[in-house]
């Protein structure tokens, strides 16, 4: 894992001084609410529904047992015993005080994290595949490079005032975990012909409300040149990015109204322009940062048996563990989805659970999954049983992962002030109805993800089902969507039709999978059959 | 009927203009027709509350209900943590704000 040098931990000591005394001039008067919001949320301060809110940013997921303890004592000490888990792989505590905003960015600066760029106009928290460092099928730890972009973007003084929030998300690997192509930069690690290291470049994707899947820019940049190449496309976003208005303002519609090729001959342009002006960190930097991310002390020969004699045991290593590119490890989703509860919460006894366990069994490596669950990247097949036994204790050892219950739900409104609709009661009556049927393992991989709002936080776009809530004259309405991915096989959902109330939508949800087992072939997943059959046979169940 | 409500500016409680003070239940809430914007400019430059602002509401059963669900679930707190809400002991809030 990255650790902090001087230079990280003496800025984040000097931002939570610098808004320990902005927070203080609030609240004697001196700054008024206009003055003092873009400065509370350039550190991650929100004013929510029922209280402020505090998003803490955990740098491509990636976090140690001892910032997931300290996650677990800012639950317990400064909100409500709880912690909710976001899909930028982010924590968010919701009913924090502004008296105390000050004291919780200290203790976490003391474990080396804090709240900084989680909102604003500027490059977000950097996110990445869940899996780095584990997968088998990475062509190479793609941290590092987040790592690097992570650095170049804090506090990066060009890019503070961006005309809109920007994110980025960093693979390595054929296989999309991140929703690489729905971020406003995509960068995927390759490997050309000549077996060098570089990046492609994929800009201007994105949800909310106008969803747009990133094109390809540019497919190999020399990872020498990758920081400068980053500069070139925000560059011209800063330039040309609509200003005027928040609901264009994007990079996705730049992109889309330029034309990707008028985009791209820009960025080149600025990038030729920047080649020579020092923008890029030294490699010796990277290198540098490559040694934090050096594979732990695995174990040779490891036992690659597993004692499936529990079948609640092996329908959980089925469901929930993943190849590892370690003979005799896997990695192990620990669910945040139990069925009835709300997706991506966990309690401060939880989180410390979690952290034993990381320590314990993982290396003292935990990550946070943009489906808002946490992964242990690194177990040993022979610690499985005693993994699972302390997790199943816990509640946190639901067999689900990528099934109906799985479900991303955005908070919704029963916390945020933007939302239109409840997204949490919709996902718990879902995933009950799935599992009181039984019904959850014959379907298989269901991506299901619901939104409470048009700004997508939920990821709607992007599921196999995807659900959005709408206000419909003062009442929860909810919009159906099929056919949506958010991995390498991207697509974007389209609506049914007509939308439903909030039981409707759990009936109608119902009705779709009956559909998929009855047109299904083979081993076809239920966005298979989606592609293969189209919308006319769900439409006809659900609207006759 | 309107209500001004706000958020306290230390706790970021959501609050309730009383007549005289803020409170955090809706049922202590006064009707402020017509005078929501200067009991706002007053209360907010007095530093008693956050970026107050007026809301439709009914009265019902002889207390405030606000018109719209998003004031509903402010007023009460979230409808799938009853425990975290005002009236954690009432099975039957989530009707009132449903």
């Amino acid at each position: 894992m990255y650790r902090y040098d001087q230079y990280d931990q003496q800025m984040v000591d000097a931002r939570v001084e610098e808004f320990r005394d902005q927070a203080r001039r609030r609240l004697e008067g001196t700054l008024s609410e206009d003055q003092f919001k873009p400065l509370r949320l350039m550190n991650g301060l929100y004013l929510q529904l029922h209280a402020y809110m505090l998003r803490v940013a955990i740098p491509y997921g990636t976090l140690s047992g001892a910032q997931m303890r300290v996650l677990a004592d800012v639950a317990e000490k400064y909100d409500r015993g709880y912690g909710h888990f976001t899909t930028r792989q982010n924590i968010q505590y919701n009913w924090i005080k502004l008296e105390d905003a000050g004291d919780i960015l200290a203790d976490l600066a003391k474990i080396e994290m804090h709240a900084i760029q989680t909102s604003g106009n500027c490059i977000r928290n950097i996110s990445s595949d869940h899996f780095a460092g584990a997968a088998a099928d990475e062509v190479v730890d793609p941290r590092p490079y987040a790592e690097l972009l992570r650095q170049w973007s804090s506090f990066h003084p060009e890019f503070s005032y961006l005309p809109r929030k920007f994110k980025i998300a960093v693979i390595a690997s054929e296989q999309d975990r991140a929703a690489m192509r729905l971020h406003d930069i995509g960068i995927n690690i390759v490997r050309n012909e000549a077996g060098e290291l570089g990046a492609a470049f994929y800009v201007g994707g994105g949800m909310g409300r106008t969803p747009m899947i990133a094109p390809c820019i540019r497919d190999f940049v020399p990872l020498d040149r990758l920081v400068t190449y980053a500069e070139a496309c925000l560059r011209v976003y800063n330039r040309y990015g609509r200003r005027d208005n928040k609901y264009k303002a994007r990079i996705k519609i730049l992109v889309h109204e330029l034309g990707a090729e008028e985009y791209t001959r820009q960025v080149e342009e600025e990038f030729q322009h920047l080649l020579d002006s020092g923008v890029e960190p030294p490699f010796a930097e990277l290198e540098r940062i490559r040694t934090f991310f050096a594979d732990p002390d695995f174990e040779t020969g490891a036992k690659e048996d597993i004692d499936r004699s529990d079948p609640d045991f092996a329908l959980w290593v089925d469901r929930n563990t993943i190849p590892h590119k370690q003979a005799g490890y896997v990695s192990a989703v620990i669910s945040l989805k139990p069925v009835g509860g709300i997706p991506g919460d966990a309690t401060a006894e939880q989180m410390r659970v979690m952290a034993d366990l990381g320590e314990r069994y993982s290396f003292d490596e935990l990550r946070v999954m943009h489906t808002q669950n946490v992964v242990l990247p690194h177990v040993r097949k022979a610690d499985l049983h005693a993994l699972w036994t302390a997790l199943d204790e816990a509640g946190l050892g639901s067999p689900n992962l990528d099934t109906i219950e799985d479900i991303i739900a955005c908070p919704g409104l029963d916390y945020c002030s933007l939302a239109n609709a409840r997204s949490i009661p919709v996902a718990q009556k879902i995933a009950q109805r799935f599992a009181e049927t039984k019904k959850t393992a014959t379907l298989g991989q269901l991506k299901l993800k619901i939104s409470g709002c048009i700004n997508a936080c939920g990821h709607h776009h992007a599921g196999h089902i995807g659900i959005l809530g709408v206000d419909r004259k003062g009442v929860e309405n909810y919009q159906l969507s099929l056919g949506g991915s958010e991995a390498e096989d991207v697509s974007l959902a389209k609506i049914t039709g007509p939308g439903f109330d909030e039981d409707g939508i759990v009936d109608a949800v119902e009705t779709v999978t009956g559909v998929y087992e009855r047109e299904r072939e083979g081993e076809e997943r239920f966005l298979d059959t989606y592609r293969r059959i189209g919308m006319g046979p769900f439409k006809e169940a659900l609207y006759g | 009927m309107k209500l001004l409500t706000g958020n306290d500016l230390k706790t970021g409680a959501v609050t309730w203009w009383t007549g005289s003070d803020w409170s955090i239940h809706v049922e202590d809430a006064v009707d402020v027709t017509g005078q929501e914007d200067e009991i706002a400019s007053r209360e907010e430059a007095a530093r008693r509350v956050n970026v107050p602002y007026a809301i439709d509401a009914e009265l019902h059963e002889g207390s405030p209900r606000p018109a719209h669900i998003k004031d509903r679930v402010r007023a009460l707190g979230p409808t799938v943590r009853p425990d975290l809400t005002l009236k954690p002991a009432d099975p039957e809030i989530g009707k009132w704000v449903i």
